[in-house]
């Protein structure tokens, strides 16, 4: 055995500590990517290929999360105002010059690389607004809230008009959960949702055609069986006719006779639990579950604030990815384009959810240094 | 010290179990969140199981769309102009294909596909819904079908769907006007609600037919139906009936339309009539046409390209887009500007001689006319058409005070008219010079301007709206094709109503003098279009102006004879008139590509139209119709 601080190391626990890795939380992320592999393969209609490019895709992901655990906390911290603004500059660039895909405008070409600048704001935004947070030691103030407010709604608003709903969603998110876990008194919290509301009329009337039907489709998805009603048609059909143990793998009629749209990307949660069931699904959200606690417990375990603020609403965005996403394909949630973390099939959310996971290992390593 | 750093340390602690109560607090609303899915789940799957069951294995509900019948286009008269007919077409549902590279294979032995047919269909594949038929071609004839009808067995998924398809009864006749649809491509889904077209596999791509999508197409409706494992339709549970087009009923008159067309030849070009009151189009030919009906199926590569290379540019639609120097037609617009901002007068008198020069300048200015007109004033030198006097004319007012007036009949911006395809000509300036060419405006181009050579560029409807302008002595009407639509196959046609664009302002006098010489340059001795209109003494006056533009740049001192010149390189023929001339009913613009003389030419043409449509009016007899 190893002894490394006086206690015994098992090789596993060394090989752990020494790539500054959370066990627990590795292991919980692990199951979570082998159940998306399975449910692709199945979605995707036994493409192996497909198959070969998820592959492809965790490994970058794997990798991503490994280079950033070694990151110190204290560098994340003195980047993280510089990659805001590098990120809201890309944003800025995106809507004078960005490639369109599919109606909207949300890539940018650098000759090498083509990626969604707004997937990196989705990180920039927590940690630039823990960074600002965390530079007074005291609950925020209505200055700081003023100040963090703006930060918050100017990417989100580039997003939207790109427009990605979703995405903005989620950075607006991402930003929200900092001010919430600094501290900031329910009062002002009360009157930020009442502000919110009162802003939904102003938020509709920015919205796209499309955007604007597909709130409207989810109160009343049968006034559009052609159009954006299908999807929920569809995929409540999935849900439903799957039971409580589901048809089986490789067995969902939904989705092998191709009713459903979007299986293996925004829509894959209904293969699941068409050819998993309700257990299946239960399984899954006790995952998901822990997933979430376990970041959370890392964030209560930091050091400093703001290590705080990153760790638990990298968390806590985590969380609103996969209520939002079973939200939206149960007919609960108007569909808004958010995929289900770590299954969906896609490239650039997954490699940003692993970077943010490697910031939770980077915060749990320092804890632990500290405490040695 | 030690206090600062006990607060800070107290501080730090404080914080954290802040903290922790805001983590507590989203644990539990977390676990509030995934309950309230778990609920959500339990009531699809274990409530509703039952329910889901039956519609995910009664093989299962699809949604079919149900394309609307596109509205019928009319002329004036209820003449049909674009219908629809029934024609087979080969659609293949890709789900029950199987192997759709071996049906590809197996289908070309027995229907004539062509790369263009595969490409398309390979690009409709991607962009289809679940189980949706994929248009593969149209247009069958009936020896094919029972080729592929014997055939069927081995062809799965293959559909033979008898749909109607657009059809253009008189062919190249209106095929500028109206347009003609064509298979929806990648570019148009950008563009058209994808939702609404659902079942549509044409759509307006050219003319009236594009410019009136939304009103022609209609609302899609859709049937609730149920299929059986291999995707087939066993019966229809709901219909919600899709909503027809509208019909468009289009200000042309078909029968002035071949008048103008039959008046017009030999020549290529374009003649517009409007009725100067309304501002209804009432017949726009440009020659020569083309057929519109192999567009609809998908025109093959080879006709394409052979209509294409037609030295003669059929597919060119001369009469909106095609741009030409307006030549002397638009001297008496010239002479406007000269009365309105005072430069001259009617009365004034000139010595017209065969050329004119800037003063310090070598350079001549030729007029059209060896030796020039003689002693001229306003009314002869628009009569007559000398060059000399609108050089004089040109030079006294300079492009400033010239620019705004031409601008104000509407050159240089297009006429808003209600198709596709139209251009704005050029209105030149010294602006417009400065922001082309970055260059600045020479005296010499004011000269040539003023005679309507130069940069200027129109369109034949351009003219033909100048003269409607000038019918109503500066009251502009909007331009446009369709004067009606009607709502469903039993209902009233409503009428679209008139709007005004701002008019051409100046005095009664002024319009009473450029009236009168345009009266004179068809009907007195001397006028240009007297030989072949004014001589045969016609039973009601034109008014009207000839004009010729060059297409060929001459040397200062080279003299233009077409007799030594390729036909290609001649000068086109141009009219623009209005008749009766003391109380408009109809106002024509005629051009004849490289037909040479517009008195000669032009005149008659513009006068063969006024006939038929004031003969069709009831204004003059039959016999008074000119061979």
């Amino acid at each position: 055995m190893i002894s490394v601080t006086g206690r015994e190391l098992t090789p596993s626990q060394w090989i752990l500590r020494s790539l500054r890795l959370d066990g627990t939380l590795l292991v919980l992320i692990g199951i979570l990517l082998a159940i998306g592999l399975v449910v692709l393969f199945s979605a995707t209609g036994e493409s192996i290929e497909a198959m070969q490019r998820q592959l492809g895709r965790i490994g970058v992901g794997l990798v991503a999360l490994l280079l950033v655990a070694r990151v110190p906390v204290s560098t994340l911290r003195a980047w993280a105002p510089w990659l805001f603004l590098l990120a809201l500059g890309m944003l800025v660039a995106v809507m004078q010059a960005g490639d369109i895909g599919k109606g909207a405008r949300r890539w940018l070409d650098l000759g090498v690389i083509r990626f969604q600048p707004s997937e990196i704001m989705k990180l920039a935004m927590p940690l630039m607004v823990a960074w600002y947070l965390s530079l007074r030691n005291a609950p925020p103030r209505l200055l700081d809230l003023l100040v963090v407010s703006v930060l918050i709604v100017v990417p989100v608003l580039l997003v939207m008009r790109q427009p990605d709903l979703g995405t903005a969603l989620l950075i607006g998110a991402a930003g929200l959960l900092v001010i919430f876990l600094a501290g900031l008194s329910w009062r002002w919290f009360l009157s930020l949702g009442l502000a919110i509301a009162a802003a939904v009329p102003l938020l509709w009337s920015q919205m796209h055609d499309y955007q604007r039907q597909r709130v409207l489709t989810l109160f009343n998805p049968e006034s559009d069986p052609l159009g954006a009603g299908y999807h929920i048609i569809q995929s409540k059909i999935a849900i439903g006719s799957g039971g409580l143990y589901g048809k089986g793998w490789l067995n969902g009629t939904q989705s092998q006779l191709q009713f459903l749209p979007e299986r293996s990307t925004d829509f894959v949660f209904a293969v699941y639990a068409e050819e998993f069931g309700f257990v299946g699904i239960a399984v899954l959200l006790v995952l998901y579950f822990l997933t979430v606690a376990r970041g959370l417990w890392i964030a209560a375990l930091a050091q400093d604030r703001f290590s705080r603020l990153v760790a638990g609403s990298i968390s806590l965005t985590f969380a609103v990815y996969m209520v939002v996403n079973i939200g939206m394909v149960s007919g609960m949630l108007p569909v808004v384009g958010v995929p289900l973390p770590l299954v969906s099939y896609g490239g650039t959310s997954l490699v940003t959810l692993m970077v943010g996971f490697g910031i939770l290992m980077a915060v749990h390593s320092q804890q632990r240094l500290v405490n040695r | 010290m030690l206090i600062e750093r006990q607060d800070s340390y107290n501080e730090e602690g404080r914080d954290q179990s802040r903290f922790s109560i805001r983590v507590l607090v989203s644990i539990l609303v977390l676990l509030l969140l995934v309950l309230l899915l778990v609920g959500r789940m339990f009531t699809l799957q274990v409530g509703a199981h039952a329910h889901f069951t039956t519609l995910s294995e009664n093989n299962r509900l699809r949604i079919e769309p149900i394309p609307p019948t596109r509205g019928l286009i009319y002329d004036r008269n209820g003449i049909l102009l674009a219908e629809n007919r029934p024609a087979y077409q080969l659609e293949v549902t890709v789900e029950q294909a199987g192997d759709l590279e071996l049906l590809l294979e197996r289908l070309s032995g027995l229907v004539d596909l062509s790369p263009a047919e595969i490409d398309r269909f390979r690009a409709s594949v991607r962009q289809r819904r679940p189980f949706q038929p994929v248009l593969l071609k149209s247009g069958l004839d009936d020896e094919t079908v029972a080729r592929i009808a014997v055939a069927r067995h081995e062809l799965p998924g293959v559909e033979i769907e008898a749909r109607p398809v657009r059809h253009y009864p008189h062919g190249a006749d209106f095929a500028h006007v109206v347009g003609y649809v064509g298979r929806i491509n990648e570019q148009d889904l950008r563009r058209l609600d994808t939702r609404n077209y659902a079942g549509t596999s044409h759509t307006g791509k050219t003319g009236v037919e594009r410019h009136y999508e939304d009103v022609l197409h209609g609302t899609t409706g859709h049937k609730q139906v149920e299929v059986n494992a291999q995707g087939r339709v066993i019966r229809e549970l709901s219909v919600v009936p899709p909503v027809p087009g509208q019909d468009l009923f289009l200000s042309i008159d078909a029968g002035l339309q071949r008048a103008a067309r039959d008046a017009l030849a030999p020549h290529d070009g374009a003649v517009v009539a409007i009725d100067p009151a309304t501002g209804e189009v009432l017949a726009l030919v440009s020659k020569p046409g083309f057929d519109p009906n192999p567009f609809v199926h998908g025109i093959s590569h080879r006709d394409f390209s052979a209509l294409q290379s037609d030295p003669h540019k059929p597919l060119f639609n001369r009469a909106l887009s095609g741009q030409y120097p307006p030549g002397s037609t638009l001297k008496p617009i010239v002479a406007l500007a000269g009365l309105e901002e005072n430069v001259t007068t009617a009365e004034r008198r000139m010595f017209a001689t065969g050329y004119y020069q800037l003063p310090g300048y070598e350079r001549r200015y030729r007029d059209w006319r060896r030796g020039g007109h003689g002693w001229v004033d306003m009314n002869r030198a628009i009569a007559v058409s000398s060059d000399v006097y609108f050089y004089d004319l040109g030079h006294k007012l300079g492009i400033d005070r010239m620019a705004p007036m031409l601008g104000a009949f509407g050159i240089g911006s297009r006429v808003g008219i209600d198709a596709t395809g139209e251009r704005p000509g050029i209105l030149p300036s010294r602006e417009w010079k400065r922001s082309v060419q970055n260059l600045q405006w020479f005296p010499g181009e004011t000269l040539i301007t003023a005679i309507g050579q130069g940069y200027m560029l129109t369109t034949p409807l351009q003219l033909a709206d100048v003269t409607s302008t000038l019918a109503n002595r500066g009251q502009r009407v909007q331009t446009r094709l369709v004067r009606a639509i009607r709502d469903g196959a039993d209902g009233e046609p409503l009428a679209k109503p008139l709007r005004y664009p701002d008019p051409v302002i100046a005095s009664d006098a002024h319009w009473d003098v450029i009236h009168q010489a345009l009266i004179d340059a068809v009907h007195a001795r001397h006028g240009t279009a007297w030989g072949s209109i004014g001589s045969t003494a016609p039973a009601y006056r034109i008014a009207g102006k000839t004009g010729t533009a060059q297409v060929f740049s001459l040397a200062p001192d080279q003299e233009y004879d077409e007799s030594e010149l390729d036909r290609r390189l001649w000068d086109h023929a141009l009219f623009i008139g209005y008749a009766p001339a003391d109380a408009p009913e109809i106002a024509v613009a005629v051009l004849a590509e490289h037909g040479g003389s517009g008195g000669r030419v032009a005149a008659p043409i513009a006068r063969r139209v006024m006939d038929a449509y004031l003969t069709s009016l009831g204004l003059l007899a039959e016999t008074e119709e000119q061979p």
